[in-house]
């Protein structure tokens, strides 16, 4: 299915997939409140050369004797050597990361799935919407969309957070506003000296003036939830499911299709996806518990 | 092994009982490994087999929903069952094998492929819906963008010899599933059993080298027939069917459909179905570690789709009933897998069926769902 935007698993294809490469800590940023970006090299050289991967790809990282976790891939695809991985805290193996210091190895395999399909925003106005840690699926995305500006219409990101101290990457989120992309955001819960939107993130769109429906492309990456109710909004204002994309999630453990954990419907969300067009996807979300 | 027909135009073989007696030479002499079914606690399984001896000679299965029995023949056939609670799959893709393993040294950990030789299987009694069954396999190992090498490298090396049904179990459905009884391509070798012997046909070079081995005479008309009778013989016992008119559709639009209830009233999420499933393949992966830590293997064992813990994500389960598992389990078979794989997973061999211990048979299923349509 959607082959068309299935990328990076020939050119990176390892001979078994199931074996890691050794990858070391370079860097450890500190983001928010139980989430951190790792900056990551491939130790072998050969590796580290021949890794590319799209925007919206995955890894899988491998803790020996915690195991493995698929994490997005954060950083910008046109820098591969140092590989940026936005972890938040949540189970087993996100928790031995966390414990883990610059110059510490860990496995890595990957990329796998598919990407945000940059070709369905060419031309076109592009918006941007994530939930909490799915803004750092689509960092790699905004990269390519700044790198090349001229050829896209309007930019925007819609940004929901819990609240105003999770918000993600906001030094950064101002270079990318000067540089042509237009930042709306809402939290859910603010703070004292909070100025600006509380709410879900549908509402930014909602609100979203000077909005050209059959001009926009959409991408979206957040709670399931929150991705179909904005899909709702989108459709509400005029746009068809065929113009936008979501990156959906299900427990990913082989990363290859070969274990059938992440089975949604016909799809394998972790070959198939886990970025898919919402028309392709969206009748499988609205069942309960398929 | 290859799918082939016949390549040289052979014709069918006769093989007496005492020269396949020395089946088990020749195989043992060309390295092979033989896999075939024997008795064990009361059941015929696949095992390793080494004689004429081990075959389960003069029994039977007695099969329905939710029962298997053994019972005397009243005459000395090899291959006088049907299938039981085991399918080769657990050659192909073991139950429990290592993946990866990890060393910790002073540059940090090293990753490597765990050292195994993939084993030379010879498969001997294959059933039709069991050679449908290895080539669906196949789909899901070998034919997509990723390809499992434990699979592969036991896959390639396998020699084939099928021997067609000339009996038919109440829980048999493959006619419906357009996959036997007779088998028609994906083995080296095909016997037919008749009291004296067996009719053989050779298909590949693999199984020509074991055929060649052993005295054979050209098959007579009349071999050919008995042959041909015993065969219908299993044609004509199959009762048991299953409509797979528009099947994928059917059950994608029927979700919702208040049978999933009904059955999740039987069902007891107990994974047998998914265990004695020829085609299913769904695994978890486990780390197992030495004591100091520094030597960790990752290790797949089957997993099923009706164990509890297979759809956890973020904290919580995707599938928190037996209602969505049993539904998952069925229109993955049925339907989602024609999708994923250009195929049917069922091929009507109706292990699911016997060995569901509350005897769910999921062709009644599907004629529940068929006749009242939401």
């Amino acid at each position: 299915m959607n082959s068309s935007c299935a990328t990076g698993e020939t050119s990176n294809a390892q001979p078994n997939p199931w074996v890691p490469q050794t990858a070391r800590i370079r860097e450890i940023t500190p983001e928010v409140d139980n989430v951190a970006t790792y900056h990551l090299t491939l130790v072998d050289p050969a590796a580290a050369n021949a890794y590319h991967f799209q925007p919206g790809q995955f890894n899988m990282l491998y803790v020996p004797g915690a195991g493995e976790s698929a994490i997005s891939m954060s950083g910008d695809p046109d820098s591969p050597e140092t590989l940026a991985h936005t972890i938040r805290l949540a189970g087993n193996v996100t928790k031995s990361i966390s414990e883990m210091k610059v110059g510490d190895t860990l496995g890595l395999r990957g990329p796998f799935g598919t990407s945000w399909p940059l070709e369905a925003c060419k031309g076109r106005d592009v918006i941007l919407v994530a939930g909490g840690i799915g803004l750092p699926p689509l960092r790699p995305l905004i990269y390519r969309l700044l790198a090349e500006r001229q050829q896209y219409g309007r930019l925007h990101l819609l940004y929901g957070a819990r609240s105003p101290d999770m918000r993600l990457y906001t030094a950064e989120r101002s270079l990318w506003s000067e540089r042509g992309l237009e930042l709306k955001e809402t939290v859910d819960r603010s703070n004292p000296g909070w100025l600006g939107n509380v709410g879900v993130v549908p509402l930014l769109l909602e609100r979203l003036e000077s909005f050209e429906p059959k001009q926009t492309t959409m991408m979206i990456c957040g709670p399931e939830l929150m991705m179909r109710f904005t899909a709702r909004t989108a459709m509400q204002r005029g746009m068809t499911a065929e113009q936008i994309w979501v990156s959906t999630e299900r427990n990913m453990q082989c990363a290859v299709g070969l274990c059938g954990h992440c089975q949604l419907g016909p799809e394998f969300i972790c070959k198939d996806g886990p970025i898919f067009r919402y028309d392709q996807i969206s009748p499988y979300f609205k069942v309960e518990g398929l | 092994m290859s799918e082939g027909l016949q390549a040289a135009n052979a014709p069918p073989c006769f093989l007496s009982k005492e020269q396949f007696a020395k089946l088990f030479k020749v195989l043992r002499a060309l390295e092979y490994d033989v896999i075939g079914p024997t008795i064990d606690q009361e059941a015929i399984v696949y095992d390793r087999i080494s004689s004429i001896d081990d075959l389960p000679r003069g029994w039977t299965d007695i099969q329905e929903p939710g029962k298997y029995r053994l019972e005397k023949r009243n005459d000395d056939a090899l291959f006088g069952y049907v299938v039981g609670p085991h399918s080769w799959k657990q050659n192909l893709f073991p139950p429990v094998t290592t993946l990866s393993v990890a060393d910790r040294t002073d540059e940090g950990w090293q990753f490597s492929e765990p050292e195994q030789d993939a084993p030379k299987f010879a498969f001997l009694g294959v059933r039709a819906c069991e050679l449908a069954a290895l080539k669906i396999q196949d789909r899901v190992f070998l034919e997509g963008p990723y390809i499992d090498p434990q699979y592969q490298g036991r896959r390639n090396q396998a020699l084939v010899i099928a021997v067609n049904c000339t009996q038919a179990a109440s829980t048999c459905f493959c006619t419906s599933m357009k996959t036997g009884p007779r088998c028609k391509a994906g083995y080296d070798l095909a016997l037919t059993e008749l009291p004296e012997g067996f009719v053989v046909e050779v298909v590949t070079p693999q199984g020509e080298a074991v055929i060649n081995a052993l005295e054979t005479q050209i098959a007579t008309e009349e071999n050919q027939n008995q042959a041909e009778a015993a065969r219908q013989q299993a044609v004509d016992q199959i009762t048991r069917t299953m409509d797979t008119t528009d099947i994928r559709d059917l059950l994608m639009s029927n979700l919702e459909h208040p049978q999933w209830d009904d059955v999740a009233e039987r069902c007891l999420s107990c994974t047998n179905c998914t265990m004695v499933c020829p085609t299913c393949f769904c695994s978890s992966v486990e780390e197992v570690s030495d004591l100091t830590g520094d030597h960790v293997e990752r290790e797949r064992q089957w997993d099923s789709c009706f164990n509890v813990d297979f759809s956890y994500m973020n904290g919580g389960l995707v599938r928190n009933s037996i209602r969505n598992r049993y539904r998952q389990w069925m229109t993955h078979k049925l339907a989602t897998w024609i999708d994923q794989f250009g195929t049917s997973g069922c091929v009507g061999c109706g292990r699911c069926i016997t060995w569901c211990p509350v005897g769910i048979d999921l062709t009644q299923e599907v004629a529940a769902i068929r006749e009242k349509q939401t």
